[in-house]
């Protein structure tokens, strides 16, 4: 489990996820996450109208889009951190809509946000600790009487510790999470998130602005939530990676999921090239254009 | 000639006078709701108020017992807590401080107004609800101390209590903040987003340090109100500015910063009242009057916060490492 190493076999890729022929909305064999008819305005521009989509159990499922696809209103309207105009969609089960973040959290869908949200002022132990479960010390008037929630306090202590050992960050555990660079902040964000033994892990761009020997290291710590059974859903624009490590891509487009499909098929569909190009590639879109035609140059580099 | 003694030794006496011990316990709420959780309560006075005010309201209109008479003034005050707390702990941060500002206001304006003359005295304000508190007083009649720290059995008592009730409130602040619930709320301080995604409810966390906060602030109006009068000029706007140039003085997210920063105000407003009266009446300061001088240390008061908040803005208790992550 040796995380700086960059691995020398590939990451073993879950098949057989959907039933029937991949495409948009298409069923799994077994979901954990099912949004239905869910929409999100924001005045005239409707950001996110997703009609039915399926995220399979027990697999890396990666969201992409071109900016403005609507991939993180997505997130904040699943994890309810924002609230759809209308739609249901359910987790494990049990029905999502109008149920507040924290309660989401509680059920076991944790997630990480694309600017990371490292908490400052608290050592990096205590930012880990917080993220435990049904802390009884964390009751006001409990809190009062250490001797109650000791025992409890010393065990997430011994479990925050070994996951911050697993991410490198042990040595750092008494200093500021201020103080961390912003590559640890993401691993401290993915590493609090699983204090609470989640068994869905949203990550918003795991990978934004961390440095390329980083980068190694957070895909086997990603690789890691899998063999330990945990699902992913995650955002990225890094198509070597979402290759690399996804078994199963949704692509988003203006608010849409456009197209799905295990890694390698789906970056050959139509719309795929459609939603990053524009239906409309030959109408000048200015300079978020140029990155387009990057993720497409890498998209046909993999392929070769 | 200046009587030098004089001033000294009425500063010195600041140090454990019972408004002292109040501002202290004020400022230990507001580092509750600012220091720890990030709550920008700009209404402390209100609560202060809450607590003067119901203690005297049950005692002389109701003839209440003491216990009964802070129950009362203690559930105003979670009353008013909830209230301005329901509809902005949802909302950014600095809605809470408008909705504050202007409640305090509102409960000053409805204490003064002649309408409710008959409960609250209006301008004119309340007094003699001090007999239930004095009667419970173990010291024996007589004159106890050394120095200027010389006082009645009264004085002794109040300043007693006063303190007793510090003490007591900022270790139980200590163990608080130092538990796992202190943790939940210096994570909302820092990003209260983040603490949502990990399952905890923010809002709760968010009411339930308005509502402490808010009790200290009724407590100290109770400690305030025992060796003057209740007059609802005291609960002006200034007064919670005043919690707070304490507050920042002392260091904002410490438990001995609040205390010791009563203190030092204390000594320092005494200090620096009583030689610019004294100057001005040795006609050191010809260009003042006595009521002037009156009013500079409000000027003072103003231009320390300035000074704090630039130069030491982690107060005398407030860890300096801090500093190096503000945003």
């Amino acid at each position: 489990m040796s995380s700086n190493v960059t691995p020398t076999s590939k990451p073993v890729k879950t098949t057989g996820l959907h039933v029937g022929d991949a495409g948009p909305g298409c069923r799994k064999v077994d979901p954990i996450l099912i949004a239905d008819s869910v929409k999100r305005t924001f005045g005239g521009l409707t950001a996110v109208d997703v009609e039915h989509v399926e995220v399979p159990r027990g697999a890396i499922t990666a969201l992409i889009g071109p900016n403005g696809a609507g991939k993180t209103t997505f997130f904040n309207l699943l994890t309810g951190f924002d609230k759809p105009d209308e739609g249901k969609w359910e987790f494990d089960g049990r029905s999502l809509a109008h149920v507040p973040a924290y309660r989401v959290a509680r059920m076991g869908l944790i997630r990480t946000f694309q600017l990371t949200k490292a908490l400052g002022l608290l050592t990096v132990l205590d930012n880990m600790k917080l993220g435990a479960k049904g802390q009884s010390g964390e009751n006001l008037f409990r809190s009062l009487l250490p001797f109650i929630w000791r025992k409890q306090e010393d065990e997430i202590d011994a479990k925050a510790v070994e996951l911050l050992g697993r991410f490198k960050l042990d040595t750092k555990k008494d200093d500021y999470a201020a103080s961390l660079s912003g590559g640890q902040r993401k691993l401290l964000e993915m590493a609090r998130a699983l204090m609470s033994d989640p068994t869905l892990v949203m990550l918003d761009e795991p990978m934004a602005g961390v440095n390329p020997a980083l980068t190694q290291s957070l895909l086997d710590h990603i690789l890691n939530l899998k063999s330990q059974g945990m699902t992913v859903l995650f955002v990225e624009h890094d198509m070597h990676m979402v290759r690399h490590i996804a078994d199963w891509v949704l692509v988003m487009a203006e608010g849409k999921i456009v197209a799905e499909g295990d890694p390698h098929t789906v970056m050959e569909d139509p719309a795929v090239i459609d939603a990053y190009l524009g239906a409309h590639h030959d109408a000048d879109l200015g300079a978020t254009d140029t990155e387009h035609v990057e993720v497409l140059k890498e998209l046909i580099d993999d392929e070769q | 000639m200046i009587d030098w003694l004089a001033i000294f030794s009425n500063a010195a006496q600041e140090v454990i006078s019972p408004t002292t011990a109040a501002y202290a316990l004020a400022a230990l709420g507001l580092a509750i709701h600012f220091g720890y959780t990030g709550l920008l309560n700009f209404g402390q006075a209100g609560f202060i108020a809450l607590g003067a005010y119901g203690y005297a309201i049950s005692i002389l209109s109701f003839g209440f017992p003491v216990w009964a008479a802070v129950l009362v003034a203690v559930g105003a005050s979670v009353i008013f807590a909830l209230i301005l707390g329901i509809p902005t702990l949802r909302l950014r941060a600095d809605y809470l401080a408008i909705v504050t500002i202007a409640a305090a206001e509102i409960l000053r304006l409805i204490f003064t107004t002649n309408t409710f003359d008959a409960l609250t005295g209006s301008a004119s304000g309340l007094q003699g609800y001090k007999d239930g508190f004095a009667a419970l007083n173990p010291i024996p009649p007589g004159s106890y101390g050394f120095g200027p720290f010389t006082y009645n059995a009264f004085d002794w008592w109040i300043r007693i209590v006063g303190w007793t009730l510090v003490v007591i409130f900022a270790v139980i602040t200590w163990l608080i903040m130092r538990s796992p619930w202190g943790r939940v709320i210096k994570g909302i301080r820092e990003d209260e987003d983040a603490v949502r995604a990990l399952g905890k409810n923010v809002y709760s966390y968010k009411m339930q340090s308005l509502i402490l906060g808010g009790v200290y602030g009724t407590i100290a109006g109770m400690i305030f109100i025992m060796p003057r009068a209740v007059v609802p000029a005291n609960y002006q706007t200034s007064l919670t500015f005043f919690v707070y140039a304490i507050l920042l003085l002392g260091g904002a997210a410490t438990i001995l910063g609040p205390v010791i920063g009563s203190m030092i105000f204390w000594v320092l407003i005494s200090f620096f009242s009583g030689f610019v009266a004294r100057a001005v009446e040795a006609g050191w300061l010809p260009f003042m009057s006595q009521v002037q001088a009156g009013q500079l240390r409000f000027i003072l008061v103003g231009v320390a916060i300035m000074l704090i908040v630039v130069f030491m803005p982690q107060g005398i208790f407030g860890n300096k490492k801090e500093l190096a992550f503000v945003k």
